[in-house]
């Protein structure tokens, strides 16, 4: 096997257990060699499932995985030449640091000397070497994953599969182990693929950002574009960051609707890729948070803003924003992310009537 | 003015509530000596019967089979493995440990299978289950009696390694299978298939990774093996044949032998039973010390 592409292709995969409900339900996904991927969603949608089908822990019940263009369904992790870092991290707890390290060597028929040779200088890679020979129970969990990950990558792998590489750390160290997992693969320059449920750790890292419900890919691209262009209303909102509002098309004018609520009228909203929406349909669309402003309502704004009346309910500081929470829209919340230098211009209190708005151009069109 | 003359004056200081808890200065309640003088009594009522038997154990040649003690000397042990009057105690002291170390072996290799197939459910695995506990609620004269008779039909004769051995393992078994299960509990099958996932095969998988995560648990095993085992009596009454195991030479003994040489074998096997828990725990602690000695290299 001396390819060593680690590109993954995911085609027609379906996995379900019982035979009638599809944990995973006809996921497609390309993979290029050498790019960081996450899977993100909620438990339970599939995420993780994926991930041990692709090491080999579990076979699919239809469709197929190549990795490096080669069929790899019915293969041994080792003959896949894939590598997981399992949630727990699974390090064995007889084992020093060194010997787990070794471990994959050991079993594979290298000599004491040698796999401890290369045990240690991987040991120095993963900046441990003065706990070489503490047990795994000694460890922080910190530490614990850095052994884990030394162990996975000593075989020289070309897919490491992590499993909520990071749900067992505190919030400092999750940032910091993130920052090192990021190293890592760029030191490895191999494929990796990162299940989480945390969309922050997974578009602070990610190449490619797979968002998943249900055992289908909701979206699947680059960070930003799933972030800022979410698809559809389940994206926005799992990604957070948005306002999703809900309206009735009112009237169709050129490349836009014009789209009314509950205390919503006639908004602007640009069509986009969104062709097909007739008057009458009821749509979502999106705003980013941070490109909703508030006005006090006597202020004139210009016509190319929209505008929603709207009240304060609550306000948050959030440091270098302010997260100004406003009387839902049409059973929708609305929310402004408003910096804290414009904030505090002309502050607003609970209570007040306000202006959100927007420039139009800036809200997105959701798919159904 | 300094500020705390804005606070109205305390109240409460002035006459002190009616009751008040007495402060903790770090003694113990009196429940505490109640409870201990409790533990106490159970542990004298727990040991005191054994204890009057070592004592007696080692009268001299007046010694009779009541308190007060006569003398004290070391004859009863001598007279135990010498006279003939009082059975053949060593032969049936190699039998039992003999017969015990089979039972260990066995108990332990069959545990740990059992063990290893139960870390996944299976089809009927409860109905296994209860089937092999089942054997540990069926009176044990009964149990000896039925697997006599079945050897009897089989045209078997009973011995202390055949039939005695059977009927000995229907009870070792189902305790050992049991502490396995615990000791199983607390394996976590992701070690597994870590292991597969780096490259071992299924038969390095146990000797590298299972084995030694549960070595501690397979000694315990192996000492309820040993120690349900040595003194085994309801079962193998019936069953060891001709030539006795130690609980059954004993039994006879009280029959028939009017010494302290009696009392004298009491001590004895208490002390053997003893040295085999102090090994096992022993092991187990330099299993340990080994692990820690190791990495500490």
């Amino acid at each position: 096997m001396a390819d060593g592409n680690g590109s993954i292709e995911l085609a027609g995969l379906v996995k379900s257990y019982d035979g009638v409900t599809r944990v995973v339900d006809g996921v497609n996904l390309k993979v290029p060699d050498g790019a960081y991927c996450c899977f993100l969603g909620p438990s339970g949608c599939g995420k993780t499932t994926i991930l041990r089908m692709i090491a080999g822990h579990e076979d699919p019940t239809d469709g197929e995985i190549l990795i490096g263009d080669e069929q790899v369904v019915g293969l041994d992790p080792v003959e896949r030449r894939t590598a997981m870092m399992f949630q727990s991290y699974a390090l064995f707890p007889h084992l020093s640091v060194r010997e787990n390290i070794a471990f994959p060597l050991r079993v594979r028929g290298a000599g004491t000397a040698e796999r401890h040779k290369a045990a240690d200088a991987m040991i120095e890679k993963v900046r441990l070497t003065e706990l070489a020979d503490r047990l795994p129970g000694e460890l922080s969990g910190g530490q614990q994953q850095r052994v884990a990950l030394a162990r996975a990558a000593i075989t020289g792998p070309r897919v490491l599969l992590l499993d909520e590489p990071l749900s067992a750390l505190d919030e400092q160290l999750r940032v910091q182990m993130r920052q090192e997992l990021s190293r890592m693969q760029r030191d490895l320059g191999i494929t990796f693929v990162h299940v989480t449920h945390t969309q922050l750790e997974a578009i602070a890292i990610a190449d490619i950002v797979v968002v998943m419900e249900k055992g289908k890919i909701r979206q699947a691209g680059p960070a930003r574009d799933v972030y800022d262009q979410p698809r559809d209303r389940y994206v926005a909102e799992f990604l957070g960051g948005q306002n999703v509002l809900r309206g009735k098309v009112a009237r169709i004018d050129g490349g836009s609707a014009l789209i009314s609520a509950d205390s919503m009228r006639d908004v602007v909203v640009p069509l986009g890729a969104h062709g097909g929406v007739a008057v009458g349909d009821t749509v979502d669309f999106a705003i980013r948070r941070d490109d909703v402003g508030l006005s006090r309502p006597q202020a004139v704004s210009p016509e190319s803003r929209a505008k929603v009346p709207s009240r304060v309910r609550s306000i948050e500081y959030q440091g270098n924003f302010v997260k100004v929470m406003l009387d839902d829209v049409g059973g929708d919340e609305l929310i402004a992310y408003v910096p804290d230098r414009i904030f505090y211009l002309d502050p607003v209190s609970v209570g007040d009537v306000v202006l959100a708005g927007w420039d139009r151009d800036k809200a997105r069109m959701l798919a159904r | 003015m300094s500020q705390t003359a804005v606070l109205p004056p305390a109240r409460a200081s002035a006459a002190p509530r009616a009751r008040r808890r007495a402060p903790d200065r770090g003694g113990r309640p009196w429940t505490f000596y109640v409870l201990a003088a409790l533990f106490v009594l159970y542990v004298l009522a727990l040991y005191g019967p054994m204890i009057c038997i070592y004592i007696l154990s080692f009268q001299d040649v007046r010694g009779g089979l009541v308190f007060p003690m006569r003398g004290t000397s070391l004859h009863w042990f001598v007279d135990l493995f010498t006279q003939v009057r009082t059975g053949d105690v060593k032969g049936a002291f190699g039998r039992s440990i003999r017969l015990a170390a089979i039972v260990t072996v066995l108990t332990v290799i069959v545990s740990f299978m059992a063990g290893l197939a139960f870390r996944k459910r299976f089809v009927g695995d409860s109905v296994v289950f209860y089937l092999m506990i089942g054997s540990l609620v069926a009176p044990g004269l009964v149990l000896g009696l039925g697997v006599g008779l079945l050897c009897n039909l089989l045209g078997i004769e009973a011995s202390w390694y055949g039939s005695a051995l059977g009927a000995q393992l229907s009870w070792t078994l189902p305790f050992g299978v049991l502490v396995m299960f615990a000791v199983m509990s607390r394996f976590n099958a992701v070690w597994e298939e870590a292991a597969r996932d780096l490259g071992a095969s299924p038969w390095q998988t146990v000797v590298l990774v299972i084995l030694p995560i549960i070595a501690p648990g397979l000694v315990a095993v192996a000492l309820f093996g040993f120690t349900l085992s040595y003194d085994e009596f309801a079962r193998t009454l019936l069953t060891a044949g001709s030539l006795n195991t130690l609980p059954l030479e004993i039994w006879s003994m009280t029959l028939n032998v009017t010494s302290p040489s009696l009392y004298a074998l009491g001590t004895v096997t208490t002390i053997i039973s003893f040295l085999i828990i102090g090994l096992s725990l022993g092991t187990i602690a330099w299993m340990q010390k080994r692990r820690a000695r190791k990495t500490a290299r």
